[in-house]
């Protein structure tokens, strides 16, 4: 795939300013340089990208035709309010979108941002996400081909009503293709927003979803963050979140996890200021053979910030669920209260979790812990169950509804938790009803 | 800082010295020629000499590993002399025909070569460079049947032991320093504990680095066969010299059927001044390979070395064995150490327990790197593991990589680490009941090591607790 990535890059027609297309060469020849990463690359270790590696992906096709507004509501039902932006194919799809450029938010495409806002994205565009660690490929390869994604700007002081929520759909014309998608998130000073951020398909099959977002959260701001990766279950999807926060700004991020037969989630945060918070959530359900693998960082630099890291899976059938959450904490980084868990629930004898929590810290004033456990449905719990006179397998379904339910609860948007919820419950326990 | 700690922690490195002695040894570099003089000047088998050369020529093909969390300037292994014996060093019919230099490195050692001045009940085999200079309480081991000898003996004289139980555990192949390790190793320590024995005294062996610009290439075998018990002390020193010297070990236990082997290290190598000049590269391999219902214990206690690189680990290939690793490990100055451990669940209901307490003072850092791995078969398999940290001072790092991989849902698996500083509440309640500033940091010091020395047999664990006053004392004000 490699050279063939090289080639279609000579074939593409520059898009954007300039000084993007300098950035864009930067990145494709860091790509040429270093090639795919091995499992020998340690953030690499236990996840294999040969799949994606010793593909071919065209650039991905048109769509065949648009979906209706009841198919996109069923997917994230009671958002009928929301701002939204909607992609199918990698394309921007004006006539489903709802953007909003009233209330203090600007909600666009990356094409009518290179028109309408330049100096935003010569200032934050690929300021953020690290295209030159050879581990980071992948953000240099969306580096080079972006060209279309979403630009959110809330304005300073504003409080957004609505989520807006950004919507990546593929059909069946996306067989075989690679799109690129590239989100820019910017929440001024003060500001206070809710971003939704989801990856769902309404057809294809063994597509690759190469997604950036960058985000820049500026003094005492708050952006929520919720990442649905709901992709085709033979598809490929590679995204990467990378933020950077202000000081007294929180990042709050929660990613789910339920799509694609290889999927990489790379969530990264810098406190780049003092007092800063970054919450990180997230939670993995997995079946069959699919393979998911998600890496955080929190890079605490500076003093008095805290950082809360909650990961939660379920694995069933032969399905492998990766975590490694890294915490680095910089020697000026005093009092730094870090919290890191990730717990995993092994429902099949085949399921296989490789987790790696990991601290490096050079400052002593701060307190930072973490622990992992892995394990099946408590025993003593289902016999309590069972006594009560509720059957082996719904009791088992309850407990892992239950333990899935404990991270869900923490999704801030009552209409997202509830839906998630449900589908939790309904993939659980065959009823929504319990 | 108080005056009494600085003094305290300027304290030099108590076994610095060195002693003048003749010492037979190879001029540095390596090659074929070196692997067979080695081989050739300790008399050994045609088999051994094959062995080495086969670790040798896979050495040559393998490239030095730098996956781990150190720096240090790169190593001239064409530079190293790979042999160094003590120049009398002649097979000795008792204890008493020691050269008596030697024999006054190891009373400055607190080493008590002398059996009649043994009161601990201790048998030593004693390590000087290259060559081990005498085994005490040898016969009286014999009458339980129990083989303590050095390595160069067993190969001489128990060559079906050494034969089928070397590299069975750390096969010559593992990596490149074990590599290294099986071509060039000059002795070492080996141990048979024959069926149901229960050995009777702890066994220990002291290793000691005299002559400089040499390397350390010891080699441990330790076997208890089905039903036995041993345990096993290692302590280790060497002479201050500004330049870094090369200790690259390799310890292989093996634990048959419901037998126990307990293992427990005091490194306190020379760890460089505190400019970070000198001292020791501590890149060791330690192995454990556990049979049904066997118990392998490992417990350390680092303060020494310039860079320690160690993980002894346990792979639990029986069904109900268990393993253990208990380890402390300290920083100051320009240390650094990344150890920590592998448990290999590979049998039913297998156990593992893992406690670290890393210290990290002065601009040391401190790693923790271990790895927790059931495999698809190992069902019931049950680990907990806490790995805490403590850093003194802002100078210094503490970090920690622990990698969990479970591929058995019955499995239990849970981990725990915390990083923290000594509170100013808790100095101040030991102040106000009446101690020093510095008593109070030495009890919350060894409060928080406890559990591992615990693990220790008694006198370890006075000079381990020892140690690392010295070791730590004056980084806390």
């Amino acid at each position: 795939m490699a050279t063939a990535f090289l080639k279609q890059f000579t074939n593409l027609e520059p898009e954007g300013p300039a000084w993007l297309t300098a950035i864009r060469q930067r990145a494709i020849a860091r790509f040429g340089d270093v090639g795919f990463p091995t499992t020998r690359n340690e953030d690499w270790h236990f996840t294999s990208p040969a799949p994606i590696a010793e593909a071919t992906f065209e650039p991905m096709r048109a769509p065949t035709g648009l979906p209706d507004e009841s198919t996109l509501a069923a997917l994230l039902p009671g958002t009928a309010d929301w701002i939204r932006l909607v992609f199918v194919n990698g394309r921007f799809a004006p006539t489903l979108s709802r953007p909003d450029a009233a209330g203090g938010v600007k909600v666009m495409s990356l094409a009518a941002a290179y028109r309408e806002e330049p100096s935003l994205l010569e200032y934050h565009l690929t300021q953020r996400a690290d295209i030159v660690d050879p581990a980071q490929v992948f953000t240099a390869i969306n580096t080079a081909f972006m060209a279309d994604g979403a630009v959110v700007q809330v304005q300073p002081g504003v409080s957004t009503p609505v989520p807006i929520h950004l919507l990546f759909l593929t059909d069946d014309a996306a067989t075989g293709g690679v799109s690129h998608p590239r989100v820019l998130l910017v929440a001024e000073p003060g500001s206070n927003a809710t971003v939704v951020e989801q990856y769902a398909s309404l057809g294809g099959s063994r597509y690759l979803t190469n997604a950036v977002t960058e985000a820049w959260v500026g003094d005492g701001s708050t952006l929520h963050h919720i990442r649905l990766q709901q992709e085709a279950r033979d598809a490929f999807h590679v995204g990467t979140t990378a933020v950077h926060q202000e000081r007294d700004s929180h990042f709050l991020s929660f990613s789910f996890a339920t799509g694609a037969a290889l999927s990489r989630i790379n969530i990264f945060s810098g406190l780049h200021g003092r007092g800063c918070g970054a919450t990180l959530n997230g939670l993995y359900i997995l079946g069959g053979s699919q393979h998911c693998d998600h890496q955080t960082r929190i890079v605490h630099a500076q003093p008095d910030c805290y950082s809360r890291e909650l990961y939660k899976g379920v694995l069933d059938d032969a399905s492998h669920g990766v975590f490694n959450g890294k915490v680095y904490v910089h020697p000026e980084a005093q009092k730094t209260d870090g919290k890191q868990t990730n717990n995993t629930l092994l429902l099949s004898e085949r399921a296989r979790i490789d987790t790696k929590p990991q601290l490096e810290i050079f400052a002593d004033d701060v307190k930072c812990t973490h622990g992992a456990t892995v394990g099946r449905i408590d025993e003593t719990a289902l016999f309590y169950m069972k006594s009560r006179g509720i059957p082996n397998t719904q009791a088992r379904k309850l407990l892992t509804y239950a333990f899935a339910a404990e991270v869900l609860e923490t999704i801030p948007v009552d209409i997202l938790r509830d839906g998630l919820e449900r589908m939790a419950l309904e993939r659980f326990t065959g009823t929504t009803d319990a | 800082m108080s005056s009494e700690i600085e003094l305290l922690v300027n304290k030099d490195y108590q076994y610095g010295f060195s002693t003048d002695i003749e010492a037979d040894q190879l001029p540095p570099g390596l090659d074929e020629g070196v692997v067979r003089a080695i081989s050739a000047r300790k008399n050994e088998p045609e088999w051994m000499l094959d062995w080495r050369l086969k670790a040798f020529r896979r050495w040559q093909q393998m490239t030095e590993p730098h996956w781990s969390n150190v720096k240090y300037p790169k190593i001239d292994y064409q530079a190293i002399s790979y042999y160094s014996a003590p120049r009398s060093a002649k097979p000795l019919a008792s204890l008493d025909e020691l050269d008596p230099k030697i024999r006054e490195t190891y009373d400055k050692l607190g080493i008590p070569l002398q059996e009649q001045k043994l009161l601990a009940g201790v048998a030593v085999d004693a390590v000087f460079d290259s060559v081990s200079v005498g085994t005490t309480y040898k016969a009286e081991l014999k009458k339980h049947g129990v083989i303590f000898c050095s390595f160069a003996e067993a190969v001489r004289e128990y060559p079906e032991l050494v034969r089928r139980y070397l590299g069975s555990v750390v096969p010559y192949s593992d990596n490149f320093f074990a590599a290294l390790n099986s071509a060039v190793f000059s002795d070492g320590s080996f141990v048979y504990v024959p069926k149901g024995v229960r050995c009777p005294m702890e066994l220990s062996t002291y290793f000691r680095i005299n002559a400089a610009d040499t390397g350390q290439f010891e080699r441990t075998l330790i076997v208890a066969d089905e039903g036995a018990y041993v345990s096993y002390l290692e302590g280790c020193t060497a002479p201050k010299r500004s330049t870094n010297q090369l200790h690259a070990a390799v310890v292989e236990l093996v634990a048959l059927d419901r037998a126990t082997v307990k293992y427990s290290t005091v490194q306190n190598w020379y760890a460089g001044d505190e400019h970070g000049v000198g001292g020791i590269y501590n890149f060791v391999t330690k192995r454990g390979k556990a049979f049904a219902g066997s118990r392998i214990s490992w417990t350390q206690v680092e303060t020494g070395s310039a860079i320690t690189w160690k993980y002894p680990s346990v792979i639990l290939q029986g069904d109900n064995s268990t393993g253990e690793f208990y380890s402390v490990a300290v920083v100051n100055n320009h240390q650094q150490a990344d150890t920590g451990t592998k448990m290999i669940h590979i049998g039913r209901n297998t156990k593992s327990n893992i406690v670290s307490k890393g210290i990290s003072a002065g601009q040391g850092n401190n790693s923790y790197r271990g790895q927790v791995k059931v495999m698809p078969k190992a069902e019931g398999a049950r680990n907990y593991t806490q790995c805490d940290s403590m850093l003194i001072g802002n100078r210094c790092g503490a970090h920690t990589f622990p990698y969990v991989e479970v591929q058995n849902n019955t499995a239990i698996v849970e981990h725990e680490a915390s990083t923290s500083k000594i509170g100013e509440d808790q100095i101040f309640y030991c102040k106000q009941r009446g101690l020093s500033g510095e008593q109070a940091v030495s009890m919350i010091v060894s409060g928080f090591c406890r559990e591992v020395f615990k693990e220790l047999p008694m006198e370890f664990a006075l000079e381990a607790q020892q140690l690392l006053g010295i070791t730590l004392e004056g980084s806390v004000g």
